[in-house]
């Protein structure tokens, strides 16, 4: 029978979340990296929605992490297509070549 | 401690440390693939937390298709990955301490609220999948829909991003073709019969 207190499921989101907003800054050129550093956000918040959903007995949090699961695979399809369209016109992925708009 | 729960921990610590090498090592395609470790962690994770449906749909649909599509790319692109690494170490700093503070806010907020937090009951026994099922079909119907919807227009948008029309092919326009006329094609011309020259 798993007693893991709800407070620890909770850390480990926090944790995880964390490590993703460090790769956000660590990873800041690369965009492939910055969008999986997203996915692992999205994870981290998922693990908070089924750990609340186990700790109150309630079915409606795992509901919500199968609209978030459909909306971060939505979100990663763009994402990567916008990708590749950015290699094609400018033949990088560093972040700091993205300044075209700037006017 | 129980076993189910220290396997638990184990699950966690190996998630944590997948994370952490997810964005620290060198090559995308093996962040790519601790990122496949880091979703299957938090699969078994969401299994023991009574999540069944949800892990094996992680599973599926994360590892199995999101995953793929990501290697997909990273090795469609010829790109200087090392080029990209210049200023790893610069954005160290400012990065652990940013994070670090996202932490122990979390953190504190958890722990000053643990106390509220009182236990409910249990999820229902029986089928995870039909209890969520029935709850999905049911009282979530329509923004099910709208999901399906915005799934639609992704798979839309990602083929019309990624569509071009190359120049150098010789295709065929069948509504051209059919709206063509018989003057579109043949050209009738008076003339005067010419004399043979000698």
């Amino acid at each position: 029978m798993l007693t893991v207190p709800l407070s620890h499921s909770l850390v480990l989101g926090a944790i995880l979340f964390s490590i993703s907003v460090v790769g956000i800054f660590l990873n800041r050129k690369n965009v492939i990296i910055l969008l999986m550093a997203i996915e692992l956000m999205l994870l981290a918040v998922n693990l908070n929605f089924v750990a609340f959903s186990h700790h109150l007995g309630d079915m409606a949090g795992q509901v919500f992490v199968f609209f978030i699961l459909t909306v971060a695979a939505a979100e990663s399809a763009i994402g990567l297509a916008i990708l590749v369209l950015l290699f094609r016109n400018v033949g990088s992925i560093d972040v700091e070549d993205l300044a075209k708009l700037k006017g | 401690m129980t076993f189910a729960n220290a396997v638990w921990y184990l699950f966690a610590a190996i998630l944590v440390f997948a994370a952490l090498r997810v964005i620290t090592v060198k090559n995308p395609v093996h962040a790519a693939l601790w990122l496949v470790l880091s979703f299957f962690s938090a699969a078994a994770i969401w299994l023991m937390l009574g999540a069944e449906f949800l892990a094996i749909a992680l599973v599926l649909v994360y590892v199995g298709a999101v995953m793929v599509r990501f290697l997909f790319v990273i090795m469609m692109l010829d790109v200087d990955f090392d080029d990209l690494r210049r200023h790893f170490k610069s954005y160290i700093p400012v990065g652990a301490t940013v994070g670090g503070l996202v932490l122990v806010e979390m953190i504190l907020v958890v722990v000053a609220g643990a106390k509220d937090a009182a236990g409910g009951g249990s999820l229902p026994a029986g089928s995870n999948t039909k209890a969520l099922g029935r709850l999905l079909y049911v009282d979530y119907v329509y923004p099910f829909e709208l999901a399906a919807v915005l799934l639609l227009i992704a798979i839309v948008a990602a083929i019309a991003l990624t569509w071009r029309r190359r120049k150098d092919t010789r295709r065929q326009d069948p509504g051209e073709q059919v709206k063509v006329k018989r003057g579109d094609r043949v050209r009738l011309i008076a003339m005067p019969a010419e004399k043979r020259e000698r």
